[in-house]
């Protein structure tokens, strides 16, 4: 249950740029591969929220495909899983993106 | 972070053992803060904030930190990680007796000293950190554990992260290698059920492969389904019971 670490996290580098001013909701970068999973994290959201300036804001994640290049047949893809496999049967393939895990904005009062 | 007992904010807990338990904090509190609640104005317009920022950065930090101060004493980290119950106290116990270089351990589970008193035993410095509710360790758990271990320079430090095979491998604690110790009796399949464990490993133990006789453990199957996720990983199959192979395993931490 890392997503309560993570959520603290998230709360802890929200309120180091807004202080105490009132935020309304904290959106997200989540990728596939990030290992994080959005209900329990908005789950855990609340929890870390609690008496903090963030109380009642609301939590938005946009999850984000992972990205892979093939270095056998050149081809970019998109991946959903960890299986680093393209679609011509290769395995020489290198991971572009997908482990992201970004605030990227707040709504302030 | 509590100087003399370890405690700190996070909850964790970090012992070295042989000190005395407990001691009076007359000078410090150890309640976490709490902010006063300003409800919302309904009628209040927000705006919009642009921030960009990690949310692991604070943890990505610490971790850079640690691994600058380990290496500006030349010592090699290895995060050892697995499920409970894989062998990786034991593989250490051994380690420790193998090794040519002196070895320290920072030892984290959720609770008891039990495991920093085996690795004591063995002959190896420790630190217990106990985290609590927590189920893994971070950069600033390491860091504190390193205040209170204070490694020689030039030794072999191990970080026994907390037995699960998913938390663990979201944080860096500034190591120099991942090492993953997994059991023959948890099954070949658990590569592909645990991809982000094993895709972040640099090694992969098999433990326990004395029971391979016994269980339904396809050592070749397991490597495949792991080289998936993670083609440049290295898998090296030992018993830490009976000792077998155990010296492949010494020699990679002699390269290190």
């Amino acid at each position: 249950m890392h997503e309560l670490a993570i959520a603290e996290s998230v709360v802890a580098s929200v309120l180091e740029r807004t202080a105490d001013r009132h935020v309304a909701v904290v959106r997200l970068r989540v990728g596939r591969l990030a290992g994080v999973v959005p209900d329990a994290l908005t789950f855990c959201f609340e929890l870390a929220t609690a008496g903090t300036a963030l109380a009642g804001a609301s939590l938005e994640i946009v999850e984000e495909h992972a990205r892979a290049h093939c270095r056998s047949c050149a081809a970019d893809f998109v991946l959903d899983d960890p299986i680093l496999l393209c679609g011509c049967g290769s395995a020489d393939v290198q991971l572009l993106s997908g482990r992201e895990l970004s605030v990227t904005s707040v709504e302030v009062a | 972070m509590c100087s003399s007992c370890g405690c700190g904010h996070d909850g964790a807990r970090v012992t070295t053992l042989g000190e005395p338990e407990g001691h009076p904090h007359d000078d410090h509190t150890h309640e976490g803060h709490t902010h006063e609640h300003v409800p919302a104005d309904p009628g209040t317009r927000t705006h919009t904030l642009e921030l960009e920022v990690a949310v692991l950065a604070k943890n990505d930090e610490l971790a850079a930190a640690n691994r600058d101060r380990l290496a500006g004493l030349e010592i090699v980290a290895v995060n050892l990680m697995s499920s409970p119950g894989s062998g990786k106290t034991t593989l250490l116990e051994r380690t420790i007796t193998d090794s040519t270089r002196p070895v320290t351990v920072i030892e984290g589970d959720q609770e008891t000293l039990f495991d920093a008193e085996r690795i004591r035993r063995a002959g190896a410095r420790a630190v217990q950190v106990n985290t609590g509710a927590g189920c893994h360790l971070d950069a600033t758990m390491v860091a504190r554990a390193l205040d209170s271990l204070d490694p020689e320079p030039g030794s072999l430090l191990f970080v026994e992260n907390v037995g699960n095979l998913v938390c663990p491998a979201l944080f860096d604690l500034g190591e120099s290698r991942k090492v993953v110790v997994i059991s023959v009796t948890e099954g070949d399949d658990k590569a592909l059920k645990y991809p982000h464990m094993f895709a972040a490993a640099d090694l992969v133990v098999v433990n326990k492969t004395d029971l391979l006789p016994y269980v339904d453990f396809d050592v070749d199957r397991f490597s495949a389904d792991a080289a998936t996720l993670n083609p440049a990983v290295r898998i090296v199959p030992v018993s830490a019971k009976t000792g077998a192979a155990l010296d492949v395993w010494q020699q990679w931490l002699d390269a290190l």
